[in-house]
């Protein structure tokens, strides 16, 4: 299985992708430069996190029309799994692969910590490999992670079990407390309608490697990996 | 000819005598940008002409040591091809000024220190000082100095791990930000700030000159009075540019085709041009007209005091400017050519073709003015050592007091503040933030590198020498706690005006008692900076002496299973290491319960201390301890509390001590130092007497872990003396420092 990175100008966790599916996971992993008009021969792409551009303007809004988003589109609706991390997630909503928009946090303020969350479903390539209803910890580090979409969107969304994850306590629960920006219906990570491409604020290749804290995120990695194999 | 123009020019603040000086030096009076340069190279920012001949005290030499002071960085040699690079440098007064950028600027200047270098910043930390948080100013200074680290360093994406907030009404018009910064490269890649190979290129690069900052230099050199408004002296930072920056740098110096490189920082092109040309032993010729710039109306003086940050200035080798160019060009930075290399040993300055500054390099650099300051002891020092200690009641509750202490923001949980740093990104913390001394892996080896700041400007203020060897110790004494052995020291020495005899006193003092430790306990200084006149209206701050120190962790099991403070599980034994004195004399218990900050500071006996680090490393390396924790800042009393508030499984301890041979509240809140607290499981706990015992150190077994709560109890008769549930505690501890902020801020949802 053949991992592919877009490096952005301010990308920051393309390298911290990389040693997850290329060192953890033992999966060639090629960095695509931001500049490329067209994807080497991979199949599964991650937009990493950072902030690309300084996220000035908005987050994700300059990447977005950068020369690789063509490619990276054309990707995704021919059916190509494509992973957006935090300010890759930013990137796929700003593109339209993903609806919503990612809104400034309720503190207004950057926010780095392990935060709990619920795995909806697992019925998806990229989370096969957890229980239902897994509660899972991993990092947040994100400035605008307030997910906010239209009532009558988040209905759909909602109705077509789009949500993957969703910021909840220790015990599972939803709770004004344990959602840490302010996203609508607690959201944190959500698919599109085909199921192919994931958005998640969270930080899954943070929580890749027990010297770390945690390593309820290489689950997701390795769903792909079970994904791909079964394929 | 050069037309002499030194009559009402703007960027001048040479004294009547440096200004002769210069005239002897050039042999006529110089002109406008000449005044500009020399005065910026003169600046005590940039000259330390009042620090040096006190420098020259530090051992800077070592088996390890690569690169020592001189360099943008030190550079240290921590085994298997790899060398760690590191700096602490302050940015107060612009962060006074200005917070948001001040601060953000601040850690883009140290990042810049580092991947100069040819290394990959790994981690970054920040020792700040600010005033109480009573004052609304106060909490708008902090919550701005917060906002502007987060902002930049989250952008770049360089973790901050650690660092220390202290607050103290000496920092209320003087607060100090003072950023540390680590790399690691391969050792081969390491490059410096040397000019050479007449007529090779100089190559500008990095963001366009502007008219931010003009005047920086000069302004972190002088006192700041009430109506202080030169925000324009405040460069503005750009993180996504020092990001890119960083990339670029570092391929260029995989390409081979660089001699050297420095960054414009303090004084900026100025100093990046003749300290390169200096360390080369040549000369430079640069042309302004070639600069990139933001406007074009910006006169010669200004280009060459700008501080307009993310620029470097660097010399490639002679025909390969195109890989150069390239490289920036792939990063979408701006790169000139904009002079050469020379032989002439001169500054040279032109605009097209006019010459418009020529200076000998050695006129800015070696004939820099230094100054042998006069040094008076204070006259009020006496008096505030003096203490009548038995005028000084014991707490009616020693309970409540602790909660006070805990309560307080000085001991209070700072995560409001590191949450909102990206403390993660690389993913290499392996210690974050709250846990006492920060650890972060090298994940190409089996080493991991642990740092920390410290610095009491409580004790340096009562006895200067003692707060400094102090701060030495208590930072080498925190990396013992994480099993790691220190590999060198940087610091960032804060005092008021070099101007009054009795800050240089302090100065002297504060260095020899640094100097002394580090010779002491065999750790080198490697780089460091001073930041003279933190002084606002005439009032000064307390000298506050700031080590940064790396400790280096050899080998897998401690990276993977890192020691703690927290208490681990029930049943296990808690030993103090060391001996408690009743010293109270400077400590925060008289500060925070009695509002008083005298007394004698702590002793410290360099070999019992060496004694008690070495046990503790090699205790924590054999993986005996099970926890350890540095006792010092609030006593016995706030480290036990601490051990039980970082237990991840909410552990607390039951503690009797022997009948005190002294004041009770000296035996929970006095702050001898040499002292460690550490569990071992009950069946290792004759293993670690006998290995205490053999080294001759005094040891005491207070108790065990178990239970939610902290209860210490004196025996003889029997009686509780501190008795706090650990859910007690942690309210206290966490809503201290949070609830200044927060009660304002976040609306119920």
């Amino acid at each position: 299985m053949r991992f592919g990175i877009v490096v952005f100008p301010g990308s920051n966790c393309d390298t911290d992708c990389q040693f997850v599916t290329e060192k953890i996971l033992g999966e060639p992993t090629t960095f695509i430069w931001h500049q490329e008009k067209t994807l080497p021969d991979i199949d599964v792409l991650i937009l990493p996190g950072g902030f690309s551009y300084g996220d000035y303007l908005r987050a994700g809004a300059i990447a977005r029309f950068s020369p690789i988003m063509d490619a990276v589109i054309d990707f995704a609706q021919k059916g190509g799994y494509v992973l957006g991390i935090c300010n890759g997630f930013q990137i796929l909503t700003e593109a339209g692969l993903l609806p919503g928009a990612l809104l400034q946090n309720r503190s207004t303020k950057f926010i780095c910590k392990w935060v709990h969350l619920r795995v909806e479903s697992n019925e998806s390539a990229f989370t096969q490999l957890y229980m239902p209803k897994q509660v899972i910890s991993i990092p947040i580090a994100h400035a605008d992670g307030n997910y906010f979409l239209d009532p009558d969107a988040l209905a759909a969304l909602e109705d077509n079990q789009q949500v993957l994850f969703r910021y909840v306590n220790e015990n599972g629960e939803t709770s004004p407390a344990a959602n840490p920006n302010g996203s609508v219906n607690h959201i944190a990570g959500i698919r599109n309608t085909a199921g192919n491409v994931l958005g998640m604020m969270p930080h899954p290749e943070r929580a890749a490697d027990p010297v770390l804290g945690g390593i309820e995120g290489i689950t997701l990695f390795k769903s792909l990996q079970n994904t791909w194999a079964q394929s | 000819m050069i037309k002499s123009e030194q009559d009402a020019v703007p960027y001048h603040t040479l004294t009547d005598d440096e200004y002769k000086k210069v005239v002897t030096l050039l042999d006529r009076k110089p002109n406008a940008t000449e005044l500009a340069i020399f005065s910026a190279m003169w600046s005590e920012h940039c000259s330390y002409k009042s620090s040096k001949p006190f420098l020259k005290r530090f051992p800077t030499e070592g088996e390890h040591v690569i690169h020592g002071p001189g360099e943008n960085a030190g550079v240290v040699d921590i085994g298997d091809g790899w060398v760690a690079v590191f700096k602490i440098e302050s940015h107060n007064h612009p962060s006074y000024i200005e917070p948001f950028q001040g601060a953000a600027t601040g850690v883009g200047g140290i990042l810049r220190d580092i991947f100069t270098m040819g290394a990959r910043p790994v981690a970054l930390l920040n020792s700040l000082r600010f005033g109480p948080l009573e004052v609304p100013k106060n909490r708008y200074l902090m919550e701005q100095v917060v906002a502007g680290i987060a902002g930049y360093g989250n952008c770049i994406g360089v973790p901050t791990v650690g660092g220390e907030i202290v607050f103290n009404e000496t920092y209320s018009k003087n607060p100090l930000v003072n950023v540390f910064c680590l790399g690691i490269a391969k050792k081969e890649d390491i490059v410096t700030a040397k000019a050479g190979g007449i007529g090779n290129p100089v190559i500008y690069v990095g963001s366009k000159t502007g008219r931010d900052g003009v005047h920086g230099a000069t302004m972190a050199s002088a006192e700041l009075d009430e109506a202080t408004e030169d925000r324009h002296t405040v460069q503005v930072g750009d993180p996504f540019t020092e990001k890119r920056l960083v990339e670029a740098c570092l391929e260029l110096i995989h390409s081979g085709t660089l001699v050297g490189i420095q960054d414009m920082g303090a004084a900026g092109l100025t100093s990046s041009a003749t300290e390169m040309a200096d360390r080369g032993d040549c000369g430079i010729e640069i042309d302004l007209s070639k600069v990139p710039l933001r406007e074009a109306s910006i006169t010669p003086p200004e280009i060459m005091i700008s501080e307009s940050q993310e620029r470097m200035l660097l010399v490639a080798e002679k025909g390969r400017e195109n890989e150069v160019f390239a490289i920036f060009k792939k990063w979408d930075l701006d790169v000139a050519e904009i002079g050469r290399v020379t032989n002439d040993h001169l500054f040279k300055v032109k605009q097209g073709d006019r010459i418009v500054a020529e200076i000998p390099v050695k006129a800015l650099t070696a004939e820099a003015p230094i100054y042998e300051r006069p040094v008076k002891e204070p006259r009020f020092q006496d008096m505030l050592l003096g203490i009548h200690i038995d005028a000084i009641a014991e707490p009616k509750s020693y309970s409540k007091a602790l909660l006070s202490l805990l309560a307080s923001p000085n001991f209070a949980s700072k995560k409001w503040v590191y949450e909102q740093y990206d403390h993660m990104v690389q993913t290499n913390t392996v210690l974050a933030p709250g846990q006492g001394t920060a650890v972060i892996r090298l994940k190409e080896t089996d080493k991991a590198l642990a740092i920390t700041t410290d610095g009491n400007s409580t004790y340096a203020l009562l006895n200067p020498y003692f707060g400094g060897a102090i701060a030495v110790a208590e930072a080498a004494r925190n990396l013992a706690c994480v099993g790691a052995k220190p590999i060198g020291l940087t610091n960032c020495l804060n005092f008021g005006s070099p101007e009054r005899p009795e800050t240089m006193w302090s100065f002297g003092l504060a260095v020899e008692g640094m100097s002394d430790a580090c010779k002491r306990f065999n750790i080198p200084v490697v780089s460091g900076n001073v930041s003279l006149y933190n002084e606002t209206l005439g009032l000064g701050i307390y000298p506050t002496p700031i080590v940064g120190m790396v400790g280096l962790i050899d080998g897998t099991a401690l990276i993977e299973h890192p020691l703690t403070p927290g208490f681990k599980s029930s049943g296990e034994k808690i030993v103090l290491i060391g001996e408690t004195r009743e010293e109270l004399g400077g400590s925060a218990y008289l500060k925070i319960i009695h509002s008083q900050e005298r007394g004698y500071p702590p002793n410290l006996d360099f070999d019992k201390e060496n004694g008690v680090q070495n046990l503790v490393r090699e205790a924590a390396q054999s993986g005996l301890l099970t926890a350890a924790h540095d006792c010092s800042e609030g006593g016995l009393a706030i480290a036990l509390a601490e051990c039980c508030l970082l237990s991840p499984a909410g552990v607390g301890g039951k503690v009797v001590l022997s009948p005190p041979s002294i004041r009770t509240d000296g035996l929970l809140f006095g702050e001898s130092q040499s002292r460690v607290i550490v569990t071992v499981k009950a069946e290792a706990l004759q293993s670690l007497e006998n290995q205490i015992t053999a080294q001759g150190l005094p040891y005491t077994v207070l108790g065990e872990t178990g239970g939610n709560a902290l209860d210490i109890s004196i025996e003889n008769p029997k009686r509780s003396i501190i008795r706090l549930s650990i859910d007690k505690m942690k309210a206290a501890h966490e809503n201290g420092l949070t609830d200044y902020f927060n009660k304002r801020a976040e609306p119920a949802t």
